[in-house]
């Protein structure tokens, strides 16, 4: 199932156990697949048209009133073109709202270029109090609704809308600011965000038949980081390589390298946008052309592993 | 107390408030008072013992720096101790000069970053509608303000959803940082752009009590379906003379002790 349908199942199951959930949208309703949700709460559900700001700040006051809000645009039209509301109405006030941005990073495909955006999770995460979350797939976002509804205070949360693709299965459990343990390894810790996580396994599918046996850390909340789990397992390994469909700058790879750095000095390196403008293409294609592929990673990794300096 | 007394009260103790830091947005605090003083004397609906009353009406000074006269309008209700007033942007101050709502009881949405208060109070007046609250979300802008953008967004939200509980009040004293408002950027015809974003658009003299009262009673009476605007032509440093003689100047200013005085004498 889509994404945006697993979504708008559990966001309606929630309109109907809690009558505080609100939605807006930026006349992506038809797009984000919330469109469904209009028939059902006609008056919980608002589409403020083309007006990406506005719907932040009112988002805000429904907030201030005790409403949840869920507010949702392509990443770029809410994480990046609304970030002064969403600093001061939303994180300043520390309002409970809900900033969803469909599409991150390469995802954005043949819409790329203006609405790509590799930088959405370095600026949230630079905000004071929001929390951010990189979905990987459609049971993480599902288990992850109730949580996501439930948090005292702003949060935002990145997911691909079209993808069928599933990583976990049903008996997948989210939890809050906790790292999913995929696999124990020794030699390499390998952490992955949102849906590089596929590639992650395979690349540590490929480095396991050759051998190496990998310590690999699912992320779905970037912030706040779960340090220990990352302490834990550099300490076990000393190489750690992270995977990111973001910019190598202020993401992922921020968050754990600031973690290490400062606690537990570690050899790092980063499968990441290095720098590159936005574009458009294929999935696959720009994957590849910003290195963000399994293969990319498994490269990274064997530099990493034989790297004894 | 009068309106005309409580209108002088909250201008002492606006100047009281930025004279403790020295200085502040003196001219935008003392250009609004008279709208605070009509607004908190006969129409806000709110209790000082129970600031986050759900049945009550609410505020958004969207034109956040205006902080100080809101300060000294609710201090004087008794919404928190006066002396408060004397640690305006000291470190852990519940008085910072731009307003926020989690710091001051009485204030009903954080504002500073101008533009987005109109927005906001859109958001608070249709919760107000979805929680079946009868009462209604007053918004002070200034009219440099509307140059934002936002504002014209959160105008059509208003018209489109139809929320007639919304009351925008614009201190209209032409002046802004940079010089008069019709040079830096003209705003001007703002009661025929309300008027064109649908909403019913009044336009009085902002320090006439009985005009403003008129008004605010026409605008809450109203009930027709549109969102309210009423511009007040006002004068930035209203009520002391040499802060209303200093032109765009009196955006931020000194209060320092002898101007607070000679201010204090002229208030009396």
């Amino acid at each position: 199932m889509e994404l945006r349908k697993e979504y708008v199942n559990e966001l309606a199951r929630l309109m109907r156990e809690n009558d505080k959930i609100v939605i807006l949208d930026a006349d992506l309703a038809g797009a984000g697949g919330t469109k469904p949700l209009y028939k059902e709460f006609p008056d919980r559900c608002i589409d403020v048209g083309i007006a990406e700001a506005n719907m932040i700040c009112i988002a805000a006051g429904l907030a201030a009133s005790g409403f949840v809000p869920f507010v949702h645009s392509f990443v770029p039209f809410v994480a990046r073109r609304a970030l002064d509301q969403i600093a001061v109405s939303v994180c300043y006030s520390e309002q409970n709202v809900r900033i969803v941005g469909f599409d991150p990073g390469v995802h954005t495909t043949s819409n790329g270029g203006t609405h790509m955006s590799f930088e959405d999770i370095a600026t949230m995460r630079a905000f004071c109090n929001i929390a951010v979350v990189d979905i990987v797939d459609g049971v993480q976002l599902r288990k992850a609704l109730p949580y996501i509804t439930a948090h005292k205070g702003p949060m935002y949360i990145r997911f691909v809308r079209k993808q069928t693709d599933e990583l976990f299965d049903d008996s997948y459990e989210f939890g809050f600011g906790k790292a999913d343990k995929l696999r124990d390894g020794k030699d390499l810790t390998l952490i992955a965000s949102g849906t590089m996580l596929f590639d992650a396994v395979k690349a540590a599918d490929r480095l396991e038949s050759e051998g190496y046996s990998v310590d690999l850390l699912g992320i779905a909340t970037v912030k706040p980081l779960d340090e220990e789990a990352v302490l834990a397992s550099a300490r076990k390994t000393r190489r750690v390589l992270t995977a990111e469909n973001h910019s190598i700058h202020g993401g992922l790879y921020g968050a754990v390298t600031e973690t290490l750095s400062a606690k537990l000095p570690t050899l790092c390196d980063a499968v990441a946008v290095r720098d590159k403008i936005t574009q458009v293409g294929s999935l696959n294609d720009l994957k590849r052309d910003y290195g963000l592929t399994a293969d990319d990673i498994y490269a990274r990794a064997k530099q990493l592993l034989t790297n004894n300096g | 107390m009068t309106v005309q007394q409580f209108a002088k009260e909250i201008r002492r103790n606006t100047l009281r408030c930025l004279h403790s830091q020295g200085s502040g947005h003196v001219g935008g605090s003392l250009s609004i008072v008279d709208a605070l003083a009509v607004l908190y004397s006969r129409y806000m609906h709110v209790d000082p013992h129970d600031p986050r009353m759900a049945d009550r009406d609410k505020l958004v000074l969207s034109k956040g720096h205006s902080g100080p006269a809101l300060y000294a309008t609710l201090a004087i209700k008794g919404f928190f101790p006066a002396e408060w007033l004397d640690t305006l942007n000291k470190l852990g101050t519940r008085l910072p000069s731009h307003v926020n709502l989690n710091l001051t009881p009485g204030v009903d949405m954080t504002a500073g970053s101008l533009g987005q208060g109109l927005s906001c109070a859109c958001g608070l007046a249709l919760a107000n509608r979805l929680n079946g609250i009868d009462r209604n979300v007053y918004v002070i802008t200034g009219d440099g303000e509307l140059q934002e953008g936002q504002n014209w967004e959160g105008a059509m939200f208003a018209a489109q959803k139809k929320l007639d509980s919304l009351i925008v009040l614009v201190d209209s004293n032409k002046l802004q940082i940079d010089g008069a408002t019709a040079d830096v950027m003209n705003v001007e015809d703002i009661c025929a752009k309300f008027a064109a974003f649908g909403f019913d658009a009044q336009r009085v003299d902002g320090h006439d009590y009985e005009a403003l009262d008129g008004a605010i009673h026409r605008a809450k009476i109203a009930k027709n379906g549109k969102p309210q605007c009423i511009v007040m032509d006002t004068v930035k440093g209203k009520g002391v003379s040499f802060y209303e003689a200093m032109g765009a100047g009196v955006h931020s200013t000194s209060v320092t002790d002898e101007q607070y005085e000679a201010a204090l004498n002229e208030l009396k």
